[in-house]
């Protein structure tokens, strides 16, 4: 039943021939110190005793894992069980990892902070526990970005923190992350730069994973309480992959659990226009690690596309690259339009609005239940909800505020 | 022995310094590049570091990042900047040739594949930004088993542990970067950065080039005295975008006259230590 234990990344940050450190030399340094000083705090008790005080009292951890019963009855297969991140302090997942990257950033002594975002989830999650333990917020999003999230923009102001915005390249979500290194290279001695997903380079993508494995930590005791067994299946949407690398992690070695990202097919995989790195990229080298990318025939990354900004991005993290790669993973992708649908039966069916992202997720599900029988399990890892979302999914359906 | 050994050696034995600049290929044309390399080279240049555009420069500042913009709305890929260097050696076999870029397009083409096909445009040395020396092992044998020097970064927080690495790895020669930050930044301190470099060259056992920040002659000069070479690339880029098609090379040539003086005159005896 449990394989052997899970133990990458190795020394070097790498799982099997992705992720790594690759990076121009001047942030070498920085990310050895990052390196060091993490593991340091690993070994710490007040360290682990604070994210852990943080997550319960200031996220509102646990967060519950919910049956969702009448989607479930409707489907008429497998039972849906939802992890509810999406009642966290912020709305999503992303606020986990930010406590933590915070706290670790104040030990380091390092006064300012530094972001990027796509649809301003992790911005604003970063924004906040900036505001939380005094620190100088910084966050950078792309100008396109800009114009469709003003209402995280002006959230992110009210919690103190300044957002630039980002005119080169396509103006979204990679760019602001090229943009954040160039300022971490810069400003390097006061600054910690809190990557929002699993990518980036080493200890980034083992680090945020580490934070988010808290959600599949919790995962494993409440579905014993609600079914006395693991799930059949974990799913959960991929984007960067952090809310998945987070559930996922701790099922690692539980062989029974089948474990489903859920990529962005944006118009259709056919259509070129989605944001489906594993399904439809090939590795290749982006942001300090190598990874599955989308990119033209000579190496240069492309746009990508997805309803749900937090999906938009051309790469995924390196540790879901090699479990695609060794099987331990599956990686299925879900349209805009599957998203849309997903989203709309969980308002009626179960009062709650969903993120696009986690829409995703819950599309998959709802292909998957129907093909099993009424005693299967399958846990959805609802990511954020979708308040922010509301505006996109209006105006999809033609409705002017 | 290689033709950037070879040329550090002659310009030494002149008590001279090496100047590279830097331009990105393709930009502002791909008609342009070549004919940019030769004014390069007749304006006293003696390497040529020819940028390879990527879409997500992300140790490049502002300028960097448009000249790449600009050279990949014309369409230019890895393949063809391999072009263009046999074009400049249809008419130029002398002056050494740098590639500096990342690491995606050349992993798209194949490793093996670009270290064969770079030999036989002529290129000479390879510089890819995001290849750190305990990444690039693999990398550093291709081009070395192709006759081309991998270039290797260091910078003013590389450890003597990190220089040991790259000492491994490196030939040709090392660019050090003089400054936390991107390309095109104007924050160079050049007591700090020349204090380094005899440490750096003694542990390297190759040259030691000296870039980012560089902005004029007189700092070109400055730092000629301490290093093997000055690297200068955003201001040159500066030049070009604010040129046209007919002007451009004039231009660019009147500017690389100008550093050459500065470093060739910091060098002069009589000047050694004040001017």
């Amino acid at each position: 039943m449990v394989a052997p234990s899970y133990d990458l990344p190795d020394a070097r940050g790498h799982f099997g021939p992705y992720g790594g450190i690759f990076v121009a030399e001047t942030l070498i340094p920085a990310l050895e110190e990052l390196r060091a000083a993490y593991a340091e705090a690993l070994k710490d008790p007040a360290f682990i005793a604070e994210f852990e005080y943080d997550l319960k009292h200031y996220v509102g951890r646990p967060s519950p894992v919910y049956h969702a019963k009448r989607w479930s009855e409707q489907l008429g297969g497998a039972q849906i069980y939802l992890k509810r991140e999406d009642l966290n302090h912020t709305g999503a997942h992303k606020v986990n990892n930010c406590i933590g990257q915070a706290i670790l950033a104040r030990r380091m002594g390092k006064k300012r902070v530094i972001a990027e975002t796509g649809a301003g989830q992790h911005g604003v999650a970063t924004a906040t526990v900036a505001a939380r333990y005094g620190m100088e917020c910084v966050v950078y999003m792309g100008s396109e970005d800009i114009r469709r999230q003003a209402a995280n923009v002006y959230r992110m102001k009210l919690l103190g923190a300044t957002v630039v915005p980002v005119e080169s390249g396509s103006k979204t979500l990679k760019d602001a992350m090229n943009e954040a290194m160039r300022d971490w290279v810069t400003n390097v001695s006061e600054t910690f730069y809190i990557i929002g997903t699993v990518a980036g380079p080493h200890p980034y993508p083992m680090m945020v994973r580490n934070f988010q494995a808290v959600v599949g930590k919790e995962a494993i005791g409440q579905m014993q309480e609600h079914c006395g067994r693991h799930p059949d299946a974990v799913i959960a949407c991929v984007g960067g992959g952090s809310n998945a690398m987070g559930i996922f992690h701790p099922y690692i070695p539980v062989e029974s659990v089948r474990l489903i990202g859920v990529e962005a097919a944006g118009d259709g995989l056919e259509t070129g226009r989605h944001a489906a790195s594993l399904n439809a990229g090939r590795p290749g080298v982006l942001h300090g690690n190598r990874t599955y990318l989308l990119q033209d025939e000579n190496g240069q990354i492309i746009e990508t596309h997805s309803i749900s900004a937090g999906l938009d991005y051309p790469g995924v993290g390196p540790e879901h690259s090699w479990l695609k790669d060794s099987g331990r993973a599956e990686y299925a992708t879900i349209t805009d339009m599957e998203a849309l649908a997903a989203f709309h039966t969980l308002c009626r069916m179960e009062g709650i609005i969903p993120a696009l992202e986690s829409s995703h997720a819950l599309a998959y599900a709802a292909k998957l239940a129907p093909t099993l029988p009424k005693d299967k399990v399958l846990l959805v890892n609802l990511s954020g909800r979708g308040d922010k979302d509301i505006h996109t999914v209006a105006e999809k359906s033609g409705i002017k505020f | 022995m290689s033709k950037i050994q070879a040329t550090f050696e002659r310009l030494r034995a002149q008590r001279r310094k090496v100047l590279i600049p830097f331009i990105t290929a393709g930009d502002p044309d791909p008609a342009l590049t070549v004919p940019l390399m030769h004014a390069l080279v007749e304006a006293g240049s003696d390497i040529i570091e020819l940028g390879v555009p990527f879409s997500d420069p992300m140790a490049d500042g502002p300028t960097v990042q448009r000249a790449s913009e600009r050279a990949l709305a014309k369409g230019v890929s890895l393949r063809k900047v391999l072009g263009m260097v046999a074009n400049f050696r249809a008419d130029n076999n002398e002056t050494p040739v740098v590639l500096m870029g990342y690491a995606n397009p050349i992993e798209a083409m194949g490793v093996e594949e670009f270290a064969a096909a770079a030999f036989d445009a002529g290129v000479d040395g390879v510089l890819v930004v995001d290849y750190s020396p305990q990444e690039s092992g693999e990398f550093a044998k291709a081009m070395q088993a192709n006759a081309l020097d991998p270039i290797f970064l260091l910078a003013p927080t590389s450890t003597p542990e990190r220089v040991a690495e790259v000492a491994a790895l490196a030939s040709g020669y090392v660019y050090y970067v003089s400054l936390k930050g991107v390309t095109g930044s104007s924050a160079l301190d050049v007591k700090a950065v020349t204090a380094r470099i005899p440490e750096l060259r003694a542990a390297l056992g190759v040259p030691v080039g000296v870039g980012f920040g560089i902005r004029d002659a007189k700092t070109a000069g400055a730092v000629a005295r301490a290093a093997d070479a000055v690297v200068v690339g955003s201001r040159i880029i500066e030049e070009i975008e604010s040129s046209t098609a007919e002007d451009v090379c004039a231009r660019v040539r009147d500017l690389v006259i100008e550093l050459r003086e500065g470093i060739d005159d910091a060098m002069m005896p009589a000047c050694a230590g004040e001017c």
